[in-house]
């Protein structure tokens, strides 16, 4: 006991001090030929430092998440990317100002009455299918969805035309609630366990490649959506000016108040760069309250009869199930817990960036690196996903730089217009996927509970 | 007059892409299930395993254009497949050696191999990019039509063009040819028996005296061949761009999961049903209905179903039915 919490104060303590390292080493290197600006190892810049550190907690949230189904309950799920996207969605939705040339009759009514249709479509199709038997059954359902298909389209594509045709540069889309953008956070919590209801309805109780499989096709379609309903979210033209939340100011802002003013010249500081980083403080304050909370709580259901319950499935599900217990059922509760947590970080991280580009949703970057967080830090320990996405997500920021400044070093003796300096020196991106792998392959061989084992 | 146009215009538009793109799709299908019915995990690796095949393929493409060796009408690449295919069967008994074969000695659990897939598929991205890059190649040279759509149009006096490519042709013909190669290996050889025989029951297949090792070595090189072969007429049907195979693994998953996994024949049919599909739904009807329709029924919309960009959620939703009403596939798959 003790020595695992050594273990795991000494970790996060390294961890600390690589960041340490980053935020006060000024490092470059200056291969021949080489811009002149030479090659960063460390940036010896603690606005660096935060920007790393900002995503370490986000990710180090959805690690949380990923770590509730899969360490807790050992279910594969890749649609990781998709419940994040949804929590960004819900960024837009709740906290952007309504559009409001569109929010009459035949904009955003309309739209609600198609949406609310095409509900009212599937629970009919439901309802047939429970009450009906039969060959009755298997057309009756059929027609339903087809005619009821036919009926969303006529409801809604109009509505779509109209809401895209209003100020198609600046706007085209219905806007938000105009909510504060701290609601937005509960808020993708509850889209994206919504989503993962829906999923886990159909796809958990079949073995787990199938959930591997369908979970990836949810995560496509959810980010395929946001690309492409412009009337939602603007598409690929992104959804820009999400408000931040509470207590969080703009720069400008700080810039212009007195306090900050008097205060910087106080302490000698530059009151521009003193913004940055206040600003970049300030959120990291938020998140990391938020993180503590929700680890809080994954560690007290962790050591609750639930949570034993739960370790309990996922260890033997034939034994677990002949007790009574609803295996299913505790699947699909604890999938849509981890799931919302995901959607959580999801907004959090739109009210941080400001705005919302559904093209940067890829699955390498939102649902294998977060596996990869989990499965590094010790699949089923919570204060290991925490580290296990500090330092991944460090190294992927690092291995980006240190890959450019090995290729340059050792491609500086080469003559500067070959074809193949040209491509080494341009992979630093791929080195970095490529040792992503690497990493998830040798822990998964040699160290398969991760650098903090679940006890 | 206007029923054969209709015809030609639905040849043209629907069938004739959707079976090509059925064969790559089938092909790919039959790759995973196959490593599915021998190692028993589905390949997370297989998008990434034809981008990195094809572009072996491409590379020896490039020099053999540079040497000014050609292959007639026939895209110089089918010539250079073999190369891909060798190169790619040995990556896969590297990965093999290197990676998977420690879990299967350990009897891991699958969702374990699973996840080593996903690492193998990011290092396999990541060399792929290296080696390639990230921007479009076209490869294609030879012939680029069979029947030219010009030409049909003169020759037979109709207002649709009927175009057939090379690249398509080509695809339908070698993914005939493979997948009559492989199942005449599957059912007539010694070998390709002792395969099926492992994949029905492991234990009993081990008492029988089959070496587990050597089918698991052919079943890596038959299916890295498949992916390559895949993935090499993907790329030349459509254009090459490493990005584009990993979202590949929906359909193809898809099409496996409906065949039943596991079931060579399933994989197949899997393939067309999801392609037919795909492209009958985002395909935007107006053009053949104008043929058909009197002027009065027309409606005004393009008749899409469902935006291209939503294809893959057509996979995804005959993958959902399937899984809801017939989790093994339509052909009798294991669900284990």
């Amino acid at each position: 006991m003790t020595n695992a919490r050594n273990r795991t104060l000494i970790l996060f303590a390294l961890m600390g001090l690589l960041l340490l390292l980053e935020g006060t080493v000024h490092w470059q290197v200056h291969p021949l030929n080489a811009d002149a600006a030479g090659y960063t190892i460390l940036s010896g810049s603690w606005n660096v430092v935060l920007e790393i550190v900002l995503m370490c907690l986000l990710s180090a949230i959805m690690a949380l998440g990923v770590n509730l189904q899969w360490g807790y309950a050992g279910l594969f799920s890749t649609g990781i990317v998709g419940f994040v996207a949804l929590g960004g969605l819900a960024g837009v939705l709740v906290s952007l100002p309504p559009v409001t040339a569109v929010w009459n009759a035949a904009g955003v009514g309309r739209l609600v009455v198609a949406l609310l249709t095409g509900l009212g479509v599937v629970g009919l199709a439901v309802f047939a299918y429970g009450h009906l038997k039969g060959r009755a059954r298997t057309w009756g359902v059929t027609a339903i969805l087809v005619g009821g298909f036919f009926l969303y389209r006529a409801i809604f594509d109009p509505a779509v035309a109209y809401i895209e045709a209003n100020d198609p540069a600046a706007a085209g889309n219905i806007g938000g609630l105009g909510l504060p953008a701290l609601v937005a956070w509960p808020a993708g919590a509850l889209m994206a366990a919504a989503a993962a209801w829906a999923i886990g309805k159909t796809a958990l109780g079949l073995r787990s490649d199938y959930l591997a499989i369908a979970t990836l096709g949810i995560g496509e379609i959810i980010v395929a959506v946001m690309k492409n309903e412009d009337w939602l979210d603007r598409g690929v033209k992104n959804a820009t000016q999400i408000p931040r939340p509470w207590p969080v100011p703009t720069e400008v802002s700080l810039q212009e108040s007195q306090r900050f003013l008097d205060f910087c010249a106080n302490w000698g500081l530059n009151p521009v760069n003193a913004s940055t980083i206040a600003v970049q403080l300030l959120y990291a304050l938020l998140f990391t309250a938020v993180l503590l909370l929700i680890l809080w709580a994954c560690e007290l259901a962790l050591n609750s009869p639930w949570g034993r319950m739960m370790r309990a499935i996922r260890d033997n599900e034939t034994a677990s199930g002949a007790m009574g217990k609803d295996v299913t059922k505790r699947h699909l509760q604890v999938f849509i817990l981890g799931a919302a947590i995901c959607g959580m970080a999801g907004a959090m991280l739109v009210t941080r960036d400001g705005q919302l580009v559904p093209s940067s949703y890829t699955p390498l970057r939102f649902t294998f690196t977060i596996w990869l967080m989990v499965i590094v830090g010790g699949s089923g320990n919570n204060w290991g996903s925490v580290l296990g996405a500090f330092l991944i997500w460090y190294l992927w920021n690092k291995v980006f730089d240190w890959g450019s400044a090995a290729m340059w070093s050792a491609t500086q003796y080469m003559d500067p217009a070959s074809g193949l300096k040209t491509a080494l020196t341009g992979s630093a991106e791929q080195m970095r996927t490529i040792v992503m792998g690497v990493i998830l392959l040798v822990v998964l061989r040699f160290a398969p509970k991760g650098l903090l084992p679940e006890k | 007059m206007d029923f054969l146009n209709a015809l030609v215009a639905l040849l043209n538009f629907v069938v004739i892409p959707a079976t090509a793109y059925g064969a790559q799709l089938a092909l790919g299908a039959l790759a995973a299930t196959l490593v599915y019915g021998v190692l028993r995990f589905s390949n997370f690796a297989l998008g990434d395993t034809m981008a990195f095949g094809a572009a072996v393929v491409i590379l020896f493409t490039w020099w053999f254009q540079s040497m000014g060796i050609s292959f007639g009408p026939v895209p110089t690449a089918i010539l250079a497949l073999p190369f891909g295919i060798a190169a790619m069967s040995a990556v896969a008994l590297l990965t093999d050696r290197t990676v998977y074969r420690y879990y299967r000695r350990v009897k891991a659990k699958p969702v374990i191999v699973v996840i080593a897939s996903m690492g193998v598929m990011f290092i396999m991205a990541g060399i792929t990019r290296m080696i390639i890059g990230v921007q479009e190649i076209q490869f294609a040279d030879g012939q680029k039509f069979l029947i030219d759509p010009t030409a049909f149009r003169t020759a037979t006096g109709l207002n649709e063009g009927l175009a057939l490519r090379m690249t398509q042709a080509i695809t339908v013909v070698t993914a005939g040819l493979v997948v009559w190669a492989l199942f005449w290996f599957l059912n007539r050889t010694r070998t390709g028996k002792s395969m099926r025989a492992y994949s029905d029951n492991e234990d009993l297949a081990l008492l029988s005296g089959i070496n587990p090792e050597r089918v698991v070595a052919i079943t890596w090189i038959i299916a890295s061949g498949l992916a390559v072969i895949a993935g090499t007429l993907y790329g030349l049907d459509k254009s090459y761009k490493a990005f584009n195979y990993f979202a590949l693994l929906l359909p193809i998953f898809a099409a496996a999961v409906v065949g039943g996994l596991g079931n060579p024949l399933g994989a197949i049919a899997g393939g067309f049903l999801i392609a037919f599909s795909e492209i009958g739904l985002t395909y935007a009807w107006k053009k053949v209905a104008s043929y058909i329709l009197p002027e009065s029924l027309m409606p005004d919309g393009l008749m899409q179903l469902l935006s291209t960009e939503y294809k893959f959620s057509v996979s995804f939703a005959i993958l959902i039915i399937v899984l809801l009403f017939k989790p093994t596939g339509i052909f009798k798959g294991k669900a284990v």
